[in-house]
């Protein structure tokens, strides 16, 4: 049923005003990502500047949440977005398996917060999770979490590898109580990156834990994600389970980097009523 | 190795702990306000001809009634009038008969099965191809939500008529080493939740049987089949094989008492089901009854809740609760009972109440001013019984017929609202500490339609499958139909089954 019910938020009819508050909410909640090994500072200066400012201004569009690199890129984007609202993000933790030893995780932590970055996207040890090790999992994530110092900890479960919602929904709850401020569901390196039920399960079990504490704990999910369309149907998934409170990019984000065109282009759509060609949008 | 329960790990202290995202638990509900509110989403129905006099279907034609007597026909949702519907009496009703009888004696019992077949395709696919106009009507003249008429109602339509199509030429099949043939002249009176599925229950079974047919609606609900007739006439059908009466009661008292009727088929309520079976005793004519029911749905504390919580909106907030089948008894096992009622809360109050023709909304309009002032009269009783009760705060539309998703707590089985079946989105929630109590306090009713099942242990699901008496059990979901699956009663919730191959027996006289 965890389908069915994802299913139905898809059959929710989005229009006119209430479609641009939705596109304008999905760009306001976007980490831009770019994890590819051949990622260089020219790139990620791309992948900036679109961040700050994804479309011309008349369309009042704001800026994306931030812009998520590897670790030795953090510098160079910090470059770029340190006079914007813009943050920055960094994947950590041995991205994408996770498995190095726990002490480099640590430094390569303390590394990427030293280079200014604002929030880290670290990957939970699957292997121990499936070996049913779960103090270790819970053991690495608190200390990830205080390696972070103030940077916020967003923890990816990486559900395409646990594979089932009962996993899925236990990872979720460990992360939580070991100090997760965000779960987020894939690293994109595997396939199914995110799908709607199984960010339902999560968005249940992160309704569940502020019942249990009066904590609202954030949700990424990340990787295949393409069309404005589905992620509207994310936000409305979102607006149903957790309510209004979550409807900022401080308890919700899209890792995504083709969304953001797509989504713009419905933005054009909406408030120029016709379609533009793709050679009107500037690639990130 | 065994799993440490993710419970037994501490919650670490964090970052801004009392800060802007902790707060206090009396305040810990969700809220589902005016933040990104969707804008309206009207299904189109401009295109839409309704008739301003709808007449009666008899013989192949539409004819003006003999008693010329009209009533109208009230849009439940903003009560403006739609149509004038002729009012059958007992000469328009033996008209229909007599054509109906003419018809299965010269034409429908004579041509072989597979030609019957060919028409029962015919009137599926022709229903597939006006399905979008056709579940507008229904939410237009019933009041159910667009988003349930197009994709549960019409479908279910479309679906029937091709599975007893299928039939059609197997009959000798369906029951080896036995002759089959069909009864004659059925009469058949159907309700007012789903009027085209009804209908469809109703006529496809007995066509591809080789019966005629003299079809009732309830009269709050009669356009959507008089546009199934103009469907019957489109796919070529024998006229007089399918004959509609329309009107209210007295009718349907015309039809059950007609002398030359072969077969009564009734789907509505348990009270007026009574009346047909005494009316009926000692006569020729076979009967099945489709009734009432008060259906336990019932969670076991090794359930996933959330999918239970699904299960139950579901399973009583499925068209406003007009459903037979719905699951209006909640039982929940004591230990999860708190877990299980605040996701209720937070759930019902997602639900989206208004406008049955906005593609957005989830709960439509109560069916009539009559029903409402049912649900209001039960749900009274429930307050004055002590039983409290937790209800959507959704905003009722000024005009038309509305009552908010909502639920009982501190029901025991002697309150009114957890025996009598109240017909609208109201359940009332119960506890249990044993499956054998679960057992006991489900069957402890006069009804037995149906009932709903939810733990992940298989075992337990057998057990308790086989010694709950309702007709259907369905174990980890609700309220799902499929035209294979026969469907009906135990008690007095009726008797005969409808869909399947069982379905066919009802129609069929075997030697």
């Amino acid at each position: 049923m965890a389908e069915e019910r994802a299913a139905a938020f898809t059959h929710r009819s989005i229009k006119t005003s209430a479609k641009l508050e939705g596109l304008k909410l999905i760009v306001s909640t976007t980490d831009l990502t770019t994890l590819e090994g051949s990622d260089t500072p020219g790139r990620v200066a791309f992948l900036c500047r679109k961040a700050m400012q994804p479309l011309h201004p008349r369309y009042e569009v704001p800026n994306c949440a931030a812009v998520c690199v590897y670790p030795n890129l953090v510098r160079i984007a910090k470059k770029f977005l340190e006079q914007s609202t813009v943050k920055v993000a960094s994947v950590a933790t041995a991205f994408p398996a996770g498995l190095m030893p726990a002490k480099l995780k640590r430094q390569e932590v303390r590394a990427a917060v030293r280079d200014g970055a604002d929030e880290i996207d670290m990957v939970i040890n699957r292997a121990n999770f499936l070996a049913g090790e779960y103090e270790r999992v819970f053991d690495q994530i608190a200390a990830t979490k205080e390696a972070c110092g103030a940077a916020h900890l967003k923890v990816i479960l990486e559900t395409g590898e646990l594979q089932t919602y009962d996993n899925v929904r236990l990872a979720s709850e460990i992360a939580m109580r070991a100090g997760a401020d965000f779960i987020k569901t894939s690293t994109g390196k595997i396939s199914p990156a995110a799908t709607m039920s199984v960010t339902l399960v999560m968005l249940e079990a992160i309704r569940d834990y502020f019942y249990e504490t009066g904590i609202r704990i954030g949700m990424k999910p990340a990787g295949g994600i393409r069309t404005a369309k589905e992620a509207l149907a994310y936000l409305v998934m979102l607006k149903e389970t957790l309510g209004d409170a979550w409807l900022t990019p401080d308890l919700f984000r899209f890792g995504a980097s083709t969304l953001l065109n797509d989504v713009l282009m419905q933005v054009v759509r909406v408030v120029d009523a016709n379609y533009q060609s793709a050679d009107y949008f500037s690639l990130p | 190795m065994p799993r440490r329960k993710p419970t037994q790990l501490t919650i670490l202290a964090r970052n801004g702990e009392g800060g802007e995202h902790s707060i206090a638990k009396r305040d810990r509900s969700l809220d589902f306000g005016e933040r990104w509110s969707y804008a309206p989403a009207p299904e189109a129905h401009s295109y839409i001809r309704l008739r301003d006099r709808y007449q009666l279907f008899i013989n192949g034609k539409f004819v003006a009634p003999k008693s010329g007597e009209y009533f109208d026909s009230v849009n439940p949702a903003t009560e403006e009038k739609l149509a004038e519907i002729a009012e059958a009496n007992a000469k328009d009703v033996d008209l229909a008969v007599k054509a109906a009888r003419r018809a299965h004696k010269n034409v429908w019992s004579k041509i072989p099965g597979r030609e019957r077949g060919k028409f029962l395709f015919r009137i599926a696919r022709l229903i597939q191809e006006k399905a979008r106009e056709l579940a507008v009507l229904e939410s237009m003249d019933g009041g159910k939500t667009i988003k349930e008429s197009r994709d549960v109602d019409l479908p279910l339509v479309a679906a029937h008529f091709f599975y007893y199509a299928g039939w059609a030429d197997k009959l000798e099949y369906a029951f080896p080493g036995q002759k089959v043939r069909s009864l004659g002249v059925a009469g058949q009176i159907i309700p007012w939740n789903f009027p085209l599925l009804m209908a469809a229950w109703k006529l496809a079974p007995a066509l591809a049987c080789g019966n005629t047919c003299v079809l009732k609606p309830a009269e709050t609900t009669s356009i959507t089949a008089l546009h199934l007739a103009e469907i019957l006439q489109e796919a070529e059908l024998p006229d007089g094989v399918v004959n509609i009466v329309t009107g209210a009661g007295e009718t349907g008292s015309a039809v059950v008492n007609h002398p030359d009727i072969d077969k009564i088929a009734f789907t509505g309520s348990t009270e007026v089901g009574k009346r047909i079976a005494t009316a009926l005793a000692g006569t020729k004519k076979k009967l099945t009854l489709e009734l009432g029911g008060k259906a336990a749905n019932i969670i076991f504390d090794d359930a996933p809740i959330d999918q239970a919580v699904e299960g139950i909106v579901a399973g009583i907030y499925f068209n406003q609760g007009h459903v037979c089948c719905a699951g209006s008894r909640l039982f929940v096992q004591e230990s999860i009972f708190p877990s299980v009622i605040r996701r209720l809360r937070d759930r019902i109050s997602t639900l989206r109440l208004g406008n049955p023709l906005d593609k957005n909304t989830d709960i439509g309009a109560i069916n009539s001013r009559a029903q409402l002032d049912k649900i209001c009269e039960l749900v009274d009783s429930g307050l004055q019984q002590g039983a409290e009760l937790v209800q959507s705060r959704a905003r009722l539309p000024a005009k038309g017929y509305w009552y908010p998703p909502s639920f009982f707590t501190g029901v025991t089985a002697s309150h009114r609202v957890a025996q009598e079946e109240i017909f609208g989105p109201v359940l009332s929630v119960m506890t249990f500490r044993t499956p054998e109590e679960a057992i006991a306090r489900a069957n402890n009713t006069p009804y037995g339609l149906s009932a709903g099942v939810w733990t992940d242990k298989g075992s337990k699901i057998f057990k308790l499958v086989n010694q709950l008496r309702a007709g259907v059990v369905w174990a980890n979901t609700y309220n799902k139909f499929d035209p294979s699956s026969p469907f009906g009663g135990y008690k007095e919730s009726g008797f005969g089954r409808e869909g399947g191959r069982h379905g066919l027996l009802p129609y069929l006289k075997l030697s």
